[in-house]
């Protein structure tokens, strides 16, 4: 009883010192707040640092791994859904194609206060977003395995594939390598990081056209199914959280997996050994080139155009609190690479700093991208199973962009 | 039932079909003869933490007009029934003449989607109904002979596949043939081939999903068959023992002709459902080996960033119309012995 009351008044003294000047712009009257995000540890503290902002209007969150797929639907209804939408570079092309969602410049203006000019997101020069984090794919190293065989750490898919033979013939593990290799949108992710790599361009210059059926796309193909040789044989049945798993029990010594899932590959659950010898490392280069095979992302804020204008001065309030919080940045320095002012990058932002630096390039925010990208992730399945060419898989995957592109208008 | 009861009884129920089901299907059909404008495009700057790059956007004034215009989008007729991803007539064709053997020309149809995922629904469907049917009949004759103390427990058990849900049925099978599951690694050690994986092979991943449709469904005609047996009458049966008739000969001869028409009910809703096969598909993460008609619905609905209601809207009309050619004999066998009857 006397400890709770205790803490109480611990609580409400830590309250006066700062609370203060944390709440001081969150004098937020009236509005409701609702918010559709991915589910992952940054974006939850991210999300719940604005609630503390929210003052007395209503606040919603909705914390889902298949945001993608309420996303467009949820904000074409008017009134939307939800008031805000945390997006990222391809999850914000939808909702510009069909525009959802509203310019920020009147709201950066007036309430944007500590956001810095480089997390804004201009398109046409108007603010369609406000970032907060970046994210990258790159690799992850088991330093006891390496260093017992002699491996140096990979810098290159090439030496990827050469450690992990050794790896194998080692007999220390039978499946060395990981990667998010499930049919689908997961699979599409890794043709575009190795195509990117190559130096490949996805469309004609300027236009719709595919352009994908080349000798970059050959060698991209030829470089995936290499390493899906290296990897478990379910590979097309795994995702980020399966590989992680697969990680966690010591199955895998190198791995291509997302920045944010670092946190939860390095927190105190799990075998120790594993954690221990658990090491990150930037993206690889593949055949020969200077950029890294990995895109970058950003994830950012948006706000619904379907919504009224005191709903979207309410969320955007709470969401630019959060957006300019140095506390939070400080606090969850583990959790993600963030823009914010103020952070100090740790041990776990190595993959992304490292890519930024190798001057890796961000995803394509093209409006007709995401259609190739669903054509990828069902289209080259059978090459990696050995069913069918590399040139006749890129030939499926154009085929199959086209007859979606016009049926979208695209061409 | 004189017509004019039967009218006032089905009033409710046809409303309510022609509500939920009837204008849906309309709406559907309608859809996939649409397709979305043609985008207007324009070159802007766009600025985002890692720098600016000039990149297309879609011109949303110029669009909106348009869309406002015409919001159901372009007319396209059959356009998207015949497009590469559905029918791919003009596909077909071209193969037809490219290819030099008539294996060739098959092995490129089924590269396509469409065919691709047609031939597994309806290997699928061919695989399943039958066992389906004689396993539920089996299941229902043994247990109608086991002593009526035991029966209610066991016909608990034996319903149990029905009542789990399908999407946490096939993930429990899922886990279980894992390669480090209890079925996988048994069948690892088995087969003494530690590659063996029943989840990278597409013919093993087929007769996995095959036998998981068949363990799901059996419960269902068990339970229908079950109920008929009841009703078989016990004179002609121990007339047939007193003449000497086997328990095969009085099976095949007395309670399979008395139960005939409900197993065509029983076939006809396994064919209906087995045709729309989807949940072990997304449980089995099997998407890379095997792609059934609903599965394709659903791939376009979801999981492209972009919807595309037109692919959607004309795969499903196609599946309704693959449905009615697969029920038709059954149908037009029914209404010609209800016809004989009368």
């Amino acid at each position: 009883m006397r400890e709770t009351n205790m803490r109480k008044i611990l609580i409400s003294l830590l309250f006066l010192l700062f609370g203060t000047s944390a709440y001081a712009d969150c004098n937020i009257k009236s509005g409701s707040i609702n918010i559709l995000a991915n589910d992952f540890p940054a974006l939850r503290t991210f999300v719940e640092t604005a609630k503390g902002c929210k003052g007395s209007a209503d606040f919603k969150v909705t914390h889902s791994s298949e945001h993608n797929k309420i996303a467009v639907p949820a904000l074409t209804a008017n009134p939307s859904e939800f008031s805000a939408r945390i997006a990222a570079n391809s999850s914000i092309v939808p909702l510009m194609n069909q525009d959802l969602i509203r310019p920020l410049d009147d709201l950066v203006k007036k309430y944007g206060k500590g956001i810095q000019d480089s997390q804004l997101i201009t398109i046409d020069g108007k603010i369609m977003a406000v970032a907060f984090m970046a994210n990258t794919q790159h690799l992850y190293y088991r330093e006891d395995v390496l260093k017992e065989l002699g491996i140096a750490i990979p810098k290159t898919y090439e030496e990827v594939v050469a450690a992990s033979e050794k790896i194998r013939a080692s007999g220390k593990m039978q499946y060395p390598y990981a990667a998010a290799y499930k049919a689908g949108w997961n699979l599409a992710e890794e043709f575009v990081n190795m195509y990117i790599g190559h130096g490949g361009e996805f469309f004609k210059a300027g236009t719709a056209q595919p352009s994908i059926n080349n000798a970059k796309g050959v060698a991209t193909l030829n470089m995936l199914k290499k390493l899906a040789g290296l990897s478990n044989p379910d590979y097309l049945t795994h995702d980020s959280e399966a590989i992680k798993v697969e990680w966690e029990s010591g199955n895998v010594a190198l791995m291509t997996l997302w920045a944010s899932r670092s946190g939860t590959l390095l927190d105190d659950d799990g075998d120790a050994k594993i954690t221990a010898a658990t090491k990150l490392t930037g993206p690889a280069t593949v055949a020969g080139g200077n950029i890294p095979a990995a895109t970058l992302w950003w994830d950012g804020f948006t706000l619904a155009k379907n919504r009224s204008d005191a709903d979207a001065e309410a969320t955007f309030r709470a969401l630019a609190h959060a957006a300019a919080n140095k506390k939070m940045v400080a606090d969850a320095a583990d959790q993600a690479v963030w823009l914010i002012e103020g952070f100090k990058p740790g041990p776990k932002s190595i993959g992304v700093i490292e890519a930024v630096k190798m001057k890796a390039k961000p995803y394509p925010m093209l409006p007709q991208m995401g259609l190739m990208h669903g054509a990828l992730g069902s289209e080259i399945v059978e090459f990696l199973q050995g069913k069918e060419s590399a040139e006749q898989a890129l030939k499926d995957v154009e085929a199959a962009y086209m007859s979606k592109a016009k049926e979208q208008g695209f061409l | 039932m004189p017509n004019k009861t039967f009218f006032w009884f089905f009033l409710p129920t046809g409303l309510a079909m022609i509500l939920f089901i009837g204008l849906p299907i309309i709406s559907t059909g309608i859809q996939s003869f649409y397709a979305q404008h043609d985008q207007v495009v324009k070159e802007v700057k766009k600025c985002d933490p890692f720098g600016c790059t000039v990149s297309i956007v879609v011109d949303q004034e110029k669009t909106s007009k348009i869309r406002e215009e015409k919001p159901l989008g372009k007319f396209n007729g059959f356009g998207t029934y015949v497009d590469r991803n559905h029918l791919a007539v003009e596909e077909i064709g071209n193969f037809w003449n490219e290819t030099n053997s008539f294996g060739e020309f098959v092995d490129q149809v089924t590269n396509l989607p469409f065919y691709k995922a047609l031939i597994f629904t309806l290997t699928y469907c061919l695989f399943v109904t039958p066992n389906v049917l004689l396993l539920g009949f089996i299941i229902a004759l043994s247990l109608n002979a086991v002593t009526r103390r035991i029966r209610g427990p066991l016909i608990f058990g034996t319903i149990l596949p029905m009542i789990v849900t399908p999407l946490v049925g096939s993930l429990v099978l899922f886990w279980m043939i894992d390669a480090e599951g209890i079925i996988g690694a048994n069948l690892q050690m088995l087969m003494d081939d530690p590659y063996l994986s029943l989840k990278s092979s597409k013919t093993l991943t087929w007769i996995t999903i095959i036998i998981y449709g068949i363990w799901h469904h059996s419960p269902f005609a068990f339970v229908v068959f079950y109920a008929a047996l009841q009703t078989v009458p016990q004179e002609p049966v121990e007339a047939a023992i007193i003449d000497g008739a086997s328990r095969w000969q009085r099976v095949r001869h007395i309670v399979l002709p008395h139960i005939y028409p409900v197993v065509t009910f029983v076939a006809l809703i396994s064919l209906m459902d087995n045709f729309r096969v989807f949940e072990p598909i997304i449980g089995f993460s099997a998407e890379g080996s095997a792609q059934s008609l609903s599965w394709l619905i659903y791939d376009n609905l979801v999981n492209e960033e972009v919807i595309l209601f037109g692919s959607a809207a004309a795969t499903s009309m196609m599946t309704i119309v693959g449905i009615a050619i697969l029920l038709a004999p059954v149908l037009i066998r029914t209404w010609k012995e209800f016809r004989t009857a009368r």
